[in-house]
């Protein structure tokens, strides 16, 4: 074991330890942030998600729209209009997961986002 | 051949009504408390010599310390550091539960939605609320893109609304589609190979490789599950 005399200091090990992350970062030319790419690669996955995004659109757009015409009592207009929204909100998930954009909300910053890295 | 949904049965093993609610122990949450169990014995002993040069069990137990902390750092930063002890509960409850329902005649609960759902669901209604405390008002700027005609409007905030209230949904129905199809997979397999007298041997080699792919897949969606979440909470915290 290391001498007591010797024992490291934390500061130095930290600035060390930094500088060692800086150039590795470097080295292999990456920044980890916004690092959430990259995963789903395999092809079943992929397909499970578009298939499953595409879904749960619609079915939560059906959903709210349901509920609402049961609160608003305009049965059964409302949902007609969001099962179209739901699937509005769909495509543009699948377009999201296609185009490879992250997950965050809003398109718009998304595809911006997307297009600068 | 066995149906391949039975093992998705729950049964009540200490029947038990209270005020006329069901709330019965059955397998399902019999599983879930051998998993916190598990995760408990497994990291308080595994770090209890808290040796510097770690020994198997304390290395085991640092890499998924590491790992879900460099998670947060890389999609949350430095900010959601003091989500970590929630955000590490999930991927440890979420990853015993697969890897656990992987072993022969136990439970993958998992493998129900309304499990998924209720994660999910806390995680959707505590990320909001952050949402709220941090950016007020302004948190619900995140619906409307810049830029965009104030026309649109009526189409774009209910269509981004809809896709955001969805995200529990999507979350909850990814890991219980992946664990469901991965088992029923399994449970067919087997059947087969019981089937098929010699030529079973054909089914049991794929059934080997389906197993390893199950253990990968028990791994990713963890994985999937507890990244999106960090995403989620990133949201809610910069807003961008």
């Amino acid at each position: 074991m290391t001498d007591e005399s010797k024992k490291p200091n934390l500061d130095d090990l930290q600035s060390r330890l930094d500088a060692a992350r800086a150039r590795e970062a470097q080295e292999t030319g990456r920044d980890r942030k916004h690092g959430s790419g990259g995963r789903n690669n395999n092809g079943m996955g992929l397909g499970f998600r578009i298939a499953i995004e595409l879904v749960v659109n619609i079915v939560v757009g059906t959903g709210i729209g349901y509920l609402l015409d049961r609160w608003l009592g305009t049965r059964p207009w409302l949902m007609v209009v969001f099962v179209f929204l739901g699937a509005g909100a769909g495509v543009m998930s699948v377009y999201r997961v296609a185009k490879g954009f992250d997950d965050t909300v809003g398109l718009g910053q998304a595809s911006r986002r997307g297009k600068s890295e | 051949m066995a149906n391949p949904v039975e093992q998705f049965q729950i049964e009540p093993l200490v029947p038990l009504h209270i005020g006329g609610v069901n709330v019965s122990f059955t397998n399902s949450a019999l599983l879930m408390v051998i998993s916190v169990a598990l995760v408990t014995a497994f990291l308080t002993l595994s770090v209890r010599g808290r040796a510097l040069v770690p020994g198997r069990w304390q290395s085991t137990a640092e890499v998924f310390y590491e790992f879900v902390a460099n998670m947060i750092r890389d999609n949350v930063g430095s900010e959601g550091r003091k989500y970590f002890p929630f955000i590490f509960t999930l991927f440890m409850f979420v990853l015993f539960g697969n890897l656990l329902g992987l072993i022969p005649y136990s439970f993958t609960y998992t493998s129900h939605i309304i499990v998924n759902f209720g994660i999910a669901a806390t995680v959707f209604v505590g990320v909001t609320i952050i949402g709220f405390m941090r950016h007020g008002t302004h948190f619900l700027r995140m619906f409307f893109p810049h830029g965009a005609p104030i026309l649109t409007a009526p189409i774009l905030v209910p269509i981004e609304l809809i896709s955001y209230f969805s995200r529990p949904f999507s979350l909850a129905v990814r890991l219980f589609a992946n664990m469901t199809v991965g088992h029923i997979m399994l449970k067919v397999m087997g059947g087969f190979v019981v089937a098929l007298g010699v030529l079973g041997i054909l089914p049991f080699a794929f059934l080997s490789a389906i197993t390893v792919l199950e253990f990968g897949i028990a791994l990713l969606q963890a994985y999937v599950f507890t990244i999106l979440c960090c995403i989620y909470l990133n949201d809610a915290i910069h807003m961008h």
